[in-house]
């Protein structure tokens, strides 16, 4: 059965577009502090969807985050009140489990949002995953988010984690442009921004 | 095949918003993505209700949640009892209690798995952020199953109490 833009939502499949889900644009980090989307974030679509690829920091053990501006802002700092919670196994079958991270959400913060915790830098480590941006040009309501990662965890612990962030950027205006970057150093990878109408 | 819009449906002040055609065999999945779900009468649930010819089919479901206060009072991860169902034919809360403020919403996604097939269950699942009544973000995730081998051709989407404003579109995939 072939899904065709479906795929393309779900899985990320380069080059394909349709007038209900649309590949808006590709960014490809390559020892990069920092990946933007500054344009393209408006009315046209009611849904924003990042999927992250093969992100692989430069500094073991720090976060994968987010952060946005709304229209008109600089500084990626608007306030943001969020949950985050992970699962987690280690490679030796020693030790796992699932809990609530009380150290990655925000309590009407203006950091960057974690994404993923205590990411591995190893050669073979990396994150994939996916943010969903609800309506961020509407002038009325708060705009919620939520993500869902996998990722490689810190390399002196080989393990898969599957992190959950979700929350809401707790402004009424409209958002326009979003930043994705590692709490501290570069990283690789590639995101695509996807609109879905 | 691609993820076809099927129906937007936008409300205003409404007690349902009922998508009552066009979920057939055509497609295996319907997706139905809410934006800005805003009730009229505070702290109540978004929920849902399937129909096969009336609305009421029995379900069995698992219902969980993370929530953070803005004051940071508190935030915690579990299962939400209250929220899920054991062979009951009541509508299923897709979330906790959604605040009324003139900025609060709720925003999801539900995946509703080959409602047309008279062979199995109908499988579900839903994933939704909300602004609580008392300030807090909610991440609410519900799955389960409409136990009926009868096809499921109507959802119906409400809050457990009052009107609510928002846009509703159905997706369906393959």
């Amino acid at each position: 059965m072939p899904l065709g833009a479906h795929k393309a939502a779900l899985f990320g499949v380069a080059g394909v577009s349709t007038d209900t889900v649309v590949l808006l644009s590709t960014q490809t980090a390559s020892d990069s502090a920092s990946l933007s989307f500054t344009s393209g974030i408006d009315s046209t679509y009611g849904e924003y969807i990042f999927k992250f690829y093969d992100v692989n920091p430069a500094t073991d053990n720090e976060e994968f985050t987010f952060q946005v501006n709304a229209d008109g802002q600089t500084g990626f700092n608007e306030t943001i009140t969020s949950t985050h919670f992970w699962a987690y196994q280690l490679e030796d079958d020693s030790t796992r489990g699932m809990n609530y991270n009380v150290g990655q959400d925000q309590a009407q913060g203006t950091a960057y949002q974690q994404l993923a915790y205590q990411v591995g830098a190893g050669s073979d480590e990396s994150l994939v995953g996916e943010l969903h941006l609800f309506n961020p040009s509407n002038t009325t309501y708060v705009k919620h988010f939520y993500s869902k990662v996998n990722c490689s965890y810190e390399t002196s612990y080989p393990a898969s984690t599957n992190q959950f962030a979700a929350g809401y950027i707790n402004t009424t205006s409209a958002i326009d442009e979003i930043s994705f970057k590692m709490s501290s150093g570069n990283f690789d990878g590639t995101i695509k921004m996807w609109g879905v109408k | 095949m691609a993820m076809d819009l099927i129906t937007t449906n936008t409300s205003s002040n409404a007690a349902s918003s009922d998508f009552t055609s066009s979920i057939d065999s055509t497609y295996k999945l319907y997706i139905f993505k809410f934006y800005d779900v805003n009730p009229a009468t505070d702290s109540t649930n978004f929920q849902m209700e399937g129909s096969t010819g009336s609305f009421g089919v029995t379900k069995t479901t698992t219902a969980f949640s993370a929530y953070h206060y803005e004051s940071d009072s508190g935030a915690s991860l579990g299962y939400e009892a209250g929220h899920d169902l054991a062979q009951s034919t009541s509508p299923q809360p897709l979330s906790g209690s959604v605040g009324n403020g003139a900025d609060e919403c709720a925003a999801g996604e539900l995946y509703l798995f080959n409602p047309s097939s008279t062979t199995y269950v109908k499988h579900f699942y839903s994933k939704l952020n909300l602004y609580g009544a008392d300030n807090h973000s909610g991440n609410w995730l519900i799955a389960g199953y409409f136990n009926t081998t009868s096809a499921v051709s109507a959802v119906r989407f409400s809050m457990s109490s009052g009107n609510f404003d928002g846009t509703i579109k159905m997706y369906g995939v393959g």
